[in-house]
């Protein structure tokens, strides 16, 4: 596939990412990734036609355990690693 | 490694006494070399005293201790309760886990000390363990301080040589973390099969593709580590629920018609140098009767990167979503909205690799690319995987060298550019996207850089993997 890498292509992902680049950092990694993902691009020759995709190498089943409540972290230990916190519950910033 | 057991179980040894000589020896070390992020000083005593009164009290269960006085050290991304565990990034400062990894549950069960948590590159992104976060320190080669000890297990590496006590390093691979810091330090370093020791407690890079694993100075000291660890764990649905075996029975096991594929296409473009000491090293191994042959193993060697950048950097993006100075490590002012605020913490906090991959990964997953990159790069690995295992129907095991250049000097990695930096990966990406277990031996020197042989054998095969790499312990 071709694409064309530029400052908005490269801005717009570190936003999705909920990064702020520096317009050094965006030039920067502009002409980075346009040399990585042009080099990845290769894949293109590669035929993958009727062939499944491996989420995982070595043909894991999933595995699950009967619903049953278990011993966990208390609330306590949980918010014991952040100073944020308030009445028994995670502070977090505001959401509107 | 046996003798020392031995006598630290009859009391010949204080226990306690070693792990003080050890502690101050680490602090040598790591001023000469910055191996630890954290040296676990009140830990290890804590632990030593714990076992000298089990030892002085004849505890029976003391003889079940197959570690017993071995100093372990740990590499940051594995969690240890209580002890800053930060994966070497700047966004984790401060985070003591609540819990302790399955692994290193079981170090302890076993009566292995652990000494402290070794530097790596952040969260595993580098093949030279110089993308350390922000305000950590870089790792030096043993043999040359102007060098690279490998990445991104460059500590555990490292200390492995160094280390003059019996000591086992636990270390991590995403997609060869684990063997090329292991072959520029010239230790024997063994990423598992995918699955085969739990990742319950690993601060994750890529999901589908990390490992845990063991360094040592000695095969010994490996297959004794990877025998104490490896094993199903409810607590991690990927593990593989198969009986292991007794690795250390492997050491010097007499070996008969075992076959070996050697890689072609990994000998074309790296230093004559390495292909010499890779060729003596496979001479030896024929000397004791094993076949050699050369094979052709195309699509792992041309493709077998990008393929695995695609997938390691996708996963990677999604895995570093969570840290956003709300729940553990760092934190800010609570300023602005949610938006603001997790953009400001994740913008001061990881470093200039971590962005990189986040874009990269971000940009592979996205709507409209999502199909070309990451979905494709999913079916070339039923293909690679498909190819390796074509080849495990005729041959015991495929040999190529580690890496393709000798450990590389700090002033000429600055040179590199990322794409050149991903591309010293070559050898070591292919066996990682397949989930195979595969060894670095060491089988050399060209003039003071150790040489690294890659022995690479089929999933649940670590046995045979110990069998032919004991043939060049010395130890």
């Amino acid at each position: 596939m071709k694409v064309k890498i530029n400052k908005e292509l490269i801005g717009h992902v570190a936003e999705v990412a909920r990064l702020k680049l520096t317009d050094k950092e965006i030039e920067k990694f502009s002409k980075e990734l346009r040399e990585i993902i042009g080099s990845f691009s290769k894949l293109d020759e590669v035929d993958t036609k009727d062939i499944e995709p491996s989420l995982q190498p070595v043909g894991l089943k999933n595995m699950l355990r009967e619903d049953k409540e278990e011993k966990s972290f208390t609330q306590e230990e949980a918010l014991s690693l952040t100073e944020h916190k308030k009445d028994g519950y995670f502070k977090g910033p505001k959401a509107i | 490694m046996q003798e020392f057991i031995k006598k630290i179980r009859n009391n010949e040894i204080d226990i306690v006494e070693h792990t003080h000589k050890v502690i101050n020896e680490c602090k040598k070390i790591n001023k000469e070399y910055n191996y630890f992020n954290v040296i676990s000083e009140d830990l290890a005593l804590q632990q030593a005293k714990e076992l000298h009164k089990k030892i002085k009290n004849n505890d029976k269960n003391i003889k079940n201790k197959k570690l017993l006085g071995v100093m372990v050290s740990v590499k940051d991304g594995i969690c240890v309760k209580n002890v800053e565990s930060t994966a070497g990034s700047k966004i984790l400062r401060g985070y003591k886990p609540l819990f302790d990894a399955t692994v290193i549950k079981k170090v302890k069960d076993a009566g292995g000390i652990i000494i402290g948590k070794t530097s790596q590159d952040e969260f595993g992104f580098g093949s030279f363990n110089v993308n350390v976060g922000l305000g950590f320190e870089i790792p030096k080669n043993p043999f040359d301080k102007q060098r690279s000890c490998g990445g991104s297990s460059g500590g555990a590496a490292g200390l492995s040589q160094v280390a003059e006590f019996p000591h086992i390093a636990l270390g991590e691979s995403t997609g060869g973390s684990i063997v090329e810091p292991a072959s520029f330090c010239g230790v024997f370093g063994l990423c598992p099969t995918y699955g085969r020791i739990s990742r319950y407690g690993l601060i994750d890079y890529a999901n589908s593709l990390d490992k845990v694993g063991p360094l040592g100075k000695s095969l010994q000291a490996v297959a004794l580590l990877l025998e104490t660890i490896s094993g199903f764990d409810r607590n991690e649905s990927t593990t593989i629920n198969k009986p292991i075996d007794n690795y250390t029975d492997f050491i010097n096991k007499k070996i008969k018609n075992m076959k070996i594929g050697i890689i072609k296409e990994a000998f074309v473009d790296i230093d004559k140098k390495i292909d010499k000491k890779i060729n003596e090293g496979v001479d030896k191994l024929e000397e004791i009767g094993v076949k050699t042959e050369e094979i052709s193993l195309k699509l792992p060697i041309k493709h077998g990167l990008a393929t695995y950048y695609i997938l390691a950097t996708s996963e990677a993006s999604t895995n570093l979503a969570k840290y956003c100075g709300m729940r553990y490590g760092v934190s800010d002012k609570l300023e602005g909205n949610f938006n603001e605020y997790f953009t400001k913490v994740r913008s001061d906090n990881f470093g200039p690799e971590a962005k990189r991959r986040i874009i990269l990964g971000t940009f592979a997953r996205m709507s409209g690319y999502r199909d070309a990159y990451y979905i494709k790069a999913t079916k070339i690995r039923t293909k690679i995987v498909d190819e390796y295992k074509k080849m495990f129907k005729k041959y015991d095991a495929l040999i190529s060298p580690t890496s393709p250049i000798l450990p590389i000097k700090f002033s000429e990695i600055e040179k590199l550019s990322p794409l050149q930096h991903y591309m010293m990966d070559i050898m070591t990406v292919s066996p990682n996207v397949a989930g195979l277990p595969h060894l670095n031996v060491p089988v050399g020197f060209v003039g003071k850089s150790p040489v690294g042989m890659l022995i690479t054998a089929d999933h649940l095969e670590e046995s045979k993997l110990i069998q032919l790499g004991s043939v060049f312990d010395s130890q």
